[in-house]
């Protein structure tokens, strides 16, 4: 019993009832086609993280931030600037207490750099209702690459507890079809 | 000497139990249950908070509350019943007397300080940082030294669970290798040093800058360190609550291992591999390399979840031998019907042994898939997974032992066992609420730790469906049937602790006699278990699915590299 020596001393020489060896072989295999399936997503899907992050300062990653507010804002919301900058470029989101900022105005189905860090605190994106979510950092800028697939009006939440005032930070992000330019 | 200190054999289970053993058992097992209840109290203002009809308490209520469920739930009243259940499972198991008392009793007064310090900090409100206390939000110095404190304790009971090992062995309380529960509790105990190792080198610093001699710590070495600590922390839970359910099933129905190798091999895989996959929680975020992420988060190609799926037929397959030798041979299920439904020992232990695999063990592989994480990471669907592991699986597993213990260690019989009947159900159906409703929830994008996902106050507001608030709704309503569950649960033991009638224990003269439970096993012949394989079938057939539903909404998200 589970609770009393083995009877048989050298219970490790007994044989393997064949049930339980197929089960083992069945879970082991499963384990590598997990394992696998991972590193297949990586070759041939389209939702992967490059893993391409630098260290920066909040004076600096605010400073590019700003550069691109300033460069390509197109009109201001609820007092934030909505921003559209040229598809393929570089884009910036500042994480902070409590805001995603600024309002990013993107085409559909071009592609962008997004760079994303923290000004203060450990800060959670996610990107609604897409359900894209990243943790982002004070002093690392992440950079990933996205393609928005779907026009409308997305809701940034944070899902890193930050204080007091999580509930508050929101921001919004737009997608708006291509008009043929 | 204390060689010569007495005991008394147990009259249902033959066990020879040492007073100092039984004393120390009853001090961890009572302060435990406690805990359970301060921490399940601060569980449910929780969940009415997030039941948006309700939303109980304010913002800053909210976050204390919540950081003091994670603390004394997720710690707090784990640890301390398994110290409990390392002393029972090295002294009570193998008949030994426990090594070094004081010294035990040290590691208890340690424990109960830190949990004491800790809480004391929460409720002053400025330690609201959540159980993960991520830099740089910044909690009361005496938050950390309480955790501290509670850790060295836990590090000087393991190692009076080593110390007993070794006493055991050289007094030849036993013969041959240690019993499967014995050895399933030692497995617990390497992870335990580990955890603990590693808390030290994150929580010491952070103590340090909390009170102003670092000035800096990282946020991305702080997460890496901590969960490391954190998430092993978790996996303490399972190889003790699995070492617990062979424990209730040989005690119970008289199971016992189909193979002794096999199940042996799985808790080992438990040694080499359990303590990675602490990336689990760092899969999106910077800095880290996808080939770190991949190795890490699947205990190096799944040999942990290997294990745990060994774990999943040994199980149950030896219920299913036992019954059969009883005679309950008509198809694929009657040893199932027959098996002691009405016992909340059994029924626990059985239910919590179907939610951690369907429920816990199948969501937390494929949300740690490094990729599936993406549409996973910090929703509600996080807490949704580890509420079927913590809960459903450790924690009713933990309750159905207590059933056990009371008549055993506390020798009382249960008051109102009618009550104690149907608490295992009860519970188990408030925590699949809880663990469902919270995983749909996360699915639809609800963030975890969030006060108010109405966002009334924010400038740029999200709504979220419809759907999302209905499934916080029933989670309210599930965590209030899982707490009546809970309160059952404290009433009908710490009743029975204190007014329940007394079992009276045999004489010393009692000669300690081999356990009456030894059983045979080992011969050429093994058991057919065809019972036990359908349920195993039916298993991989939802956990195949499942993992591959999920691949596909993966791949409906946006492009993103």
């Amino acid at each position: 019993m589970s609770v009393s020596p083995p009877q048989n001393k050298i219970w490790w020489n007994e044989p393997v009832p064949t049930s339980e060896l197929i089960w083992v072989i069945i879970a082991f295999v499963w384990g590598l086609i997990m394992f696998f399936m991972m590193i297949y997503w990586h070759v041939y899907g389209e939702q992967n993280l490059s893993n391409e992050a630098y260290r920066i300062t909040a004076e600096d990653f605010s400073a590019k931030t700003e550069a691109m507010v300033e460069k390509y804002q197109v009109r201001e919301e609820s007092g934030y600037p909505v921003v559209r900058p040229p598809p393929g470029d570089d884009i910036y989101l500042i994480a902070r207490l409590w805001q995603w900022w600024p309002i990013l105005e993107l085409e559909k189905g071009q592609t962008y750099r997004l760079h994303l860090s923290s000004m203060d605190w450990l800060h959670g994106f996610s990107l609604q209702p897409v359900n894209i979510n990243l943790q982002i950092h004070p002093d690392y800028e992440m950079v990933v690459t996205i393609t928005p697939t779907t026009s409308g009006e997305f809701g940034i939440v944070c899902n890193e507890y930050c204080g007091i005032g999580h509930h508050t930070m929101t921001g919004r992000m737009y997608v708006v079809d291509n008009e043929g330019t | 000497m204390a060689t010569k200190e007495q005991y008394r054999i147990c009259q249902t289970t033959g066990l020879r139990v040492y007073k100092s053993a039984e004393n120390l058992i009853k001090a961890n097992a009572v302060v435990a249950i406690v805990f359970l209840a301060v921490g399940g109290v601060f569980g449910i203002m929780v969940a009415l908070t997030r039941w948006k009809a309700v939303h109980l308490l304010p913002a800053d209520w909210f976050y204390m509350a919540l950081t003091g469920h994670g603390i004394n739930l997720l710690i707090v009243w784990i640890i301390f019943f398994e110290m409990a259940v390392l002393y029972f499972a090295s002294a009570v198991i193998l008949g030994s007397r426990l090594a070094t008392p004081r010294w035990a009793w040290g590691a208890f007064a340690l424990m109960l300080a830190g949990a004491v310090i800790t809480n004391i900090a929460i409720l002053q409100g400025g330690s609201s940082v959540m159980f993960t206390s991520y830099v740089p939000l910044k909690a009361d110095p005496a938050f950390y030294l309480g955790i501290i404190l509670f850790a060295v304790g836990t590090l000087i009971a393991t190692f009076v669970f080593f110390g007993t090992l070794v006493i055991a062995k050289q007094e030849k309380t036993y013969e041959g290798s240690v019993p499967l529960v014995t050895f399933g509790a030692t497995v617990a105990a390497i992870i335990a040093v580990f955890t603990i190792a590693t808390g030290a080198i994150i929580l010491i610093p952070t103590l340090l800058w909390s009170m102003g001699y670092i000035s800096h710590i990282d946020t991305l070495m702080y997460r890496t360190v901590w969960w490391a600590f954190g998430h092993a922390s978790q996996q303490i839970n399972v190889a003790a609550h699995i070492s617990i359910w062979y424990l209730i099933a040989a005690v119970v129905v008289g199971a016992k291992p189909i193979s002794e190798k096999v199940s042996r091999g799985a808790f080992f895989l438990y040694v080499v591999f359990l303590q990675l996959a602490s990336v689990h929680h760092l899969l999106v975020d910077p800095g880290l390399s996808s080939e770190f992420k991949i190795f890490n988060t699947s205990y190096a190609m799944y040999l942990a979840v290997l294990g745990s799926m060994i774990h999943g037929l040994t199980v149950p397959g030896s219920i299913e031998a036992a019954q059969r030798a009883k005679g309950y041979t008509n198809g694929l299920f009657e040893w199932l019907r027959k098996c002691p439904w009405g016992n909340p020992a059994f029924s626990g232990m059985f239910i919590s042994l179907i939610l951690f695999g369907f429920l816990g063990g199948i969501s937390g592989v494929v949300m740690g898939q490094e990729q599936i994480n993406l549409i996973i990471h910090n929703t509600i669907y996080v807490p949704g997974h580890f509420h079927a592991t913590v809960v459903a699986g450790t924690t009713l597993a933990f309750m159905a032992v207590t059933y056990l213990l009371v008549p055993l260690i506390f020798q009382r019989e249960l008051i109102f066992p009618g009550w104690a009947k149907v608490q295992p159900y009860l519970f188990g159906l408030g925590v699949t609420g809880i663990s469902v409703f919270m995983m749909g929830a996360g699915t639809l994008g609800v963030p975890r730790r969030h006060w108010d996902i109405s966002q009334a106050d924010a400038v740029l507001p999200y709504d979220f469906p419809g759907a999302a608030n209905l499934m916080m709704g029933l989670n309210g309503m599930s965590a209030l049937l899982a707490g009546l569950g809970g309160a059952i649960f404290i009433i009908v033991i710490v009743g029975s602790i204190l007014f329940g009638k007394r079992i009276e224990s045999s004489s010393e003269e009692v000669k300690a006699e081999p356990a009456k439970v030894v059983g045979q096993y080992g011969s050429a012949k093994h058991p057919a278990v065809p019972g036990t394989l359908v349920m195993v079938a039916v298993f991989f057939t939802v956990f195949v699915l499942y993992y591959y539903v999920n691949w596909k909404y993966l791949a409906e998200v946006w492009p993103i590299r």
